[in-house]
């Protein structure tokens, strides 16, 4: 059948089978090859990607369902080749990627999450693992990537409007994690 | 003290060992690496393998005429299609010992063909692969192949396939014994374990487990008929060893006819070193279609198809004083190889393995045994830590069995008997011969930094919240830096196992250095040129480092068994110093003086006492590049190649503490602490070691407490995806209390010792010592992993095991 899907702010018109998964659509329709694919099952979050703003994995998602929705894929995150958001700054800092498959998803989820607490309270340890849930690593064990999501809540806090300096956000951030150390 | 960062761990003066930024992590980030899943070249067909339904069957006929008129489908294969291609050499082979495999890979017995025409022997035995237009279209061709099956008897576990009577997997190998093999002093273990004061008996289980990287393994292949020329695009940690055994030991080209190329490789943890059938063919497929043949792995495939893991049952013995000398060690274990051969699993299953039970200790006789053997599973193969983990767990669960009859402190115990820092160089009277170490500091370091003298208080508030704490100590010693060439041929390995650097300096004063190493997510590009740019004193940024591509890089057999940064670095760092040498000559006609008046340092050569009159290293580089003015003697240019074979291996070693709790209730373990004290030498990139030593510790605790590769007694896998197998999620892990010593591997100028999976050798035996101690008051003296809640629900109300 024929849709549009809004990808990355574009609008994109093709034709697609009744049970087209939406990852098939990114990666092998439109070239995206961002979105990874790793279990099939929904279970390691390699194909997350954001379905009008919420996280999403792209591989339990049927293409016609996202018609006319907002999908954003790593590739609609940061520009090629160009400056890395506030959460793929600290993942770098903190060295949260190892072979990297697992990254783009970790991104998309994350981001949502960081996104969601640049005006709230910042995230616990727990609460940060809890919301990694969906997505499987097998090279980090996870630390990494826990550090750098603390790393990037803090940033967004003190950028923005009403909080905390910088400083001070990332003090706590430090804090948090000197904490959890032993 | 402790590493929550990577500052904290920063050891180096220059710009090796210190934590730089991962330089491969911003592509990462955004989603711009290419993986094999990725590669979309002109023309591409795509292929799909049909695996078999049952563990063991003979194949009566196979029909793929329905398959072959569906929509979009290009070629149905067979084995009758390849009949003229050998099948996957096994090139680790134990050594020295009986085996049933002739010292030559062609036709090995029990060997496995590019596809089975004869029987199937496993779940997922490739029967037939399906070319087709579109994926889709060759994966609904498969269900369109009719094969007729008649059902063998079937046997999933080593021991029971070599009991008389056991249904018979390969007719060249009768009683389905691979191997059988040993190491140690027989008659001395013997004698001393009748001799002794006290002894102890475990019988374990060393389940076996899946890898599990992330991206599941692909290929491509594309042939170029102008040419006759061959490439293979495909997940693999080491291009060059792939080329090797396809080029000459399975399709019979030449070996510069095949390219393989390596891209970004999303995790191996050994799984991605191994041959497979998809290899040779998407080649032969893309020879025979005249297009590129692309097949990606699903997650089920690559639970039924990539080399699983561990998977030993032994019986083992310690013998010692009363007052905790340990005098002996033995084990016996069958070892499960699966239903074929895979490339190295044989050395896996038996040397990695039984050279080092006796561990950290300096014990007078020690003795193991193996009988390797198939089965109707999946080819066992390496896994993260493979053999020394299962070496760790059966040594460090003997002591703790032999604290708890002698009545002594297991940290007591271990301390009394750790080879002594004098002692180095250490023979273990295994094989292996430890080349560094100081042992109790690091020991020390590790109980000190646990909290271990506070763990009584600990246990008696935890009971006051319901929950049973306990505390379980690991140490080791792990075999890296494979290796020394010859002394790897006397364990059997048909191959070199050296590694080479080239170094080329580019008149405008960059480098390029190439190796013949591949990254599976070990930060290459960023540690590599540290390793360079220290040793010529220039920028790393002005370095790139090139690996993965057999075109363009030297020669190296890939990265595995931690052996990248002890091997290719150590190769990068003589390279430099060729360069440097040479540098050096040079400097001395450049400068106009004797060459013993040049100094190289900080990245130029000047006069000594006479800084004034130096050459810039940009500068020297487009002198060399003209090659204007310089003697016969020495070649313009400057580009040098190393190949590294070192003396021996080298041996990181240390220990970890974990601290569980165990819920009276639900009988769920929760692992509250985690320490660990690792050896890994001298560090190149403190970032880069400690997200691997991290990573690392999170995968030996699945392995102790959810993984396991479960068949049912058909055969049939039923943790056949990440639904039913179960991997280590966010919220398993605390975080670690981490910490070093460092003792420099004499065995290459860096000083460098294995580190990438060294911390998952420790955690299952750490875990399940104190999954034990937090229940010995029961009266358990041993629990199977994976310690799950239902296994110690039942213990916790007075089950047997």
């Amino acid at each position: 059948m024929d849709l549009t899907l809004n990808v990355n702010g574009r609008p994109r018109e093709f034709t697609a089978e009744p049970n087209e998964l939406l990852v098939e659509r990114l990666r092998d329709g439109l070239g995206l090859t961002g979105t990874k694919v790793g279990c099939d099952t929904g279970q390691c979050g390699s194909c997350v990607v954001r379905l009008d703003g919420r996280s999403a994995k792209s591989c339990l998602v049927l293409t016609v369902a996202a018609a006319g929705r907002e999908v954003t894929t790593i590739e609609g995150v940061a520009t090629p080749g160009g400056e890395l958001t506030g959460l793929q700054e600290a993942l770098r800092q903190e060295h949260g990627t190892q072979c990297g498959f697992c990254t783009p998803g970790m991104v998309m989820a994350l981001g949502e999450l960081v996104e969601n607490t640049a005006d709230g309270d910042a995230p616990t340890e727990p609460e940060i693992r809890e919301w990694l849930t969906g997505n499987l690593c097998r090279c980090t064990g996870y630390h990494s990537v826990v550090r750098g999501v603390q790393r990037a809540c803090a940033a967004a806090r003190a950028e923005a409007p009403g909080t905390d300096a910088v400083g001070d956000a990332m003090a706590d951030a430090v804090t948090a994690a000197s904490g959890q150390e032993g | 003290m402790t590493a929550a960062t990577g500052e904290s761990v920063l050891q180096g003066q220059g710009v090796l060992g210190r934590p730089l930024d991962s330089r491969e992590d911003p592509r990462l980030l955004r989603g711009e690496a290419k993986y094999v899943a990725d590669i979309d070249l002109p023309g591409t067909a795509h292929m799909a393998i049909l695996g078999s339904p049952v563990a063991h069957a003979r194949i009566l006929s196979i029909d793929t005429k329905a398959a072959e008129q569906l929509p979009g489908v290009l070629k149905v294969a067979t084995a009758a299609d390849f009949t003229d291609v050998m099948p996957l050499p096994c090139i680790w082979i134990p050594g020295g010992v009986e085996s049933h495999f002739p010292p030559h890979p062609y036709g090995l017995p029990g060997a496995r063909p590019v596809l089975t025409g004869d029987a199937v022997r496993h779940v997922g035995d490739p029967i037939a692969a399906v070319v087709a237009e579109t994926p889709r279209q060759a994966a609904a061709a498969l269900a369109a192949i009719e094969v007729e099956y008649e059902p063998l008897p079937v046997v999933t576990r080593a021991d029971e396939a070599l009991r008389e009577g056991a249904p018979q997997l390969h007719e060249a190998v009768p009683g389905n014994l691979n191997a059988y093999w040993t190491c140690g002093d027989k008659d001395r273990t013997d004698a001393a374990i009748a001799e002794a004061e006290v002894t102890v008996e475990l019988d374990l289980v060393n389940q076996r487990t899946i890898n599990s990287p992330i991206e599941p393994r692909g290929a491509v292949g594309d042939y170029d008929p102008a040419t006759g020329e061959y490439t293979l695009y495909a997940t693999t940690q080491g291009p060059h060893n792939h080329r090797f055994l396809l080029s000459a030991l399975v399709l019979g080209i030449p070996f510069n006819k095949l390219r393989v190329v390596a891209p970004t490789v999303g995790g191996s943890f050994g799984t991605k070193g191994y041959l497979y059938p998809d290899m040779p063919l998407v080649l032969l497929l893309s020879k025979a279609l005249g297009r590129p043949v692309k097949w990606v792995d699903t997650r089920t495939g690559l639970m039924n198809s990539t080399v699983q893991g561990r998977d030993h049952r032994q019986h083992v013995t310690l013998a010692g004083t009363r007052d905790g000398r340990i005098t002996a060690v033995r084990a016996t274990s069958h070892a499960n190889l699966g239903a074929y051969p895979s490339t190295i699993g044989p050395g896996v299953a038996t040397a990695l393995m039984g050279r080092s039970i006796s561990g950290m200790y300096d014990i007078d006789a020690a003795f193991c045994e193996v009988y390797a053997a198939f089965t109707n599973t999946v080819p066992l193969g390496a896994q993260r830590g493979s053999g020394r983990a299962e070496a760790a767990f059966l040594m460090e669960r003997l002591v703790d069995r032999y604290a708890s009859e002698i009545g002594m402190d297991p940290a007591a115990v271990r301390r009394k008997n750790l080879v002594p820092k004098e002692k180095f160089p250490y023979d273990n009277g295994l094989g292996w011969t430890y080349d560094s170490g100081d042992y109790q500091l690091n020991f020390d370091r590790a109980i000190e930094l646990s909290g271990y003298a506070d763990m009584p208080a600990r246990k008696t508030e935890a009971r006051a919240r319901g929950k049973r704490l306990g505390v379980g100590i690991a140490s080791y010693v792990a075999i890296c830096g494979v290796g020394p060439s010859t002394r790897m041929s006397k364990e059997g390995m048909l191959g070199g196992t050296w590694e080479s650097a080239n170094i080329r300096v580019h008149p405008t004063g960059e480098v390029t250095v190439t190796v013949g190493s591949a990254s599976t997510g070990q930060s290459h590009g960023t540690v590599f040129a540290q390793v360079a740019a220290d040793e010529l004193g220039i920028d790393p940024d002005t370095v790139q480092v090139y690996e993965g591509d057999t075109l363009k890089a030297p020669y190296g057999q890939g990265t595995y068994g931690s052996r990248s940064y002890s091997m290719a670095a150590p190769a990068i760092a003589l390279t430099a110093r060729k360069i440097k040498g040479k540098l050096v000559k040079a400097g001395a006609v450049f400068l106009g003086i004797p060459e013993e008046k040049v100094v190289y340092a900080g990245g130029k050569v000047y006069e000594e006492g006479n800084e004034e009159n130096a050459k810039t290293f940009a500068e020297l580089a487009m002198a060399m590049w003209y090659g204007w003015g310089l003697p016969p003697e020495i070649e313009p240019a400057l580009d040098e190649t190393t190949h590294f074979d070192p003396p021996d291996f080298n041996y990181p070693f240390g220990t970890h503490v974990a601290v569980v709790e165990i819920d009276e209730l639900t009988g769920d373990t929760e692992v509250v602490a985690y320490t660990a004290v690792d050896d890994a030498g001298n560090i190149g990139n403190p970032k880069v070691a400690l997200g691997q030593i991290e990573g690392s510790i999170v995968h030996g605790l699945g392995q102790a407490l959810m993984e396991h590769a479960e068949y049912d007694e058909n055969g049939l896998l039923l943790s056949s995806d990440l639904g039913h197998y179960a991997l280590p999620r966010a919220f398993d892990a605390p975080f670690f209390a981490l910490d070093k010593t460092t003792t420099p591997s004499p065995h290459n100028p860096l000083g460098a010792k294995g580190a990438g999976e060294i911390a998952t050798v420790p955690p299952a035996a750490a875990v399940v010592n104190a999954v034990v101690d937090a229940l010995s008051d029961l009266g358990v003296i041993h629990i199977d992993m994976p310690v799950t809640p239902e296994k110690v629900w039942r213990r916790l109300r007075g089950e047997a095991q």
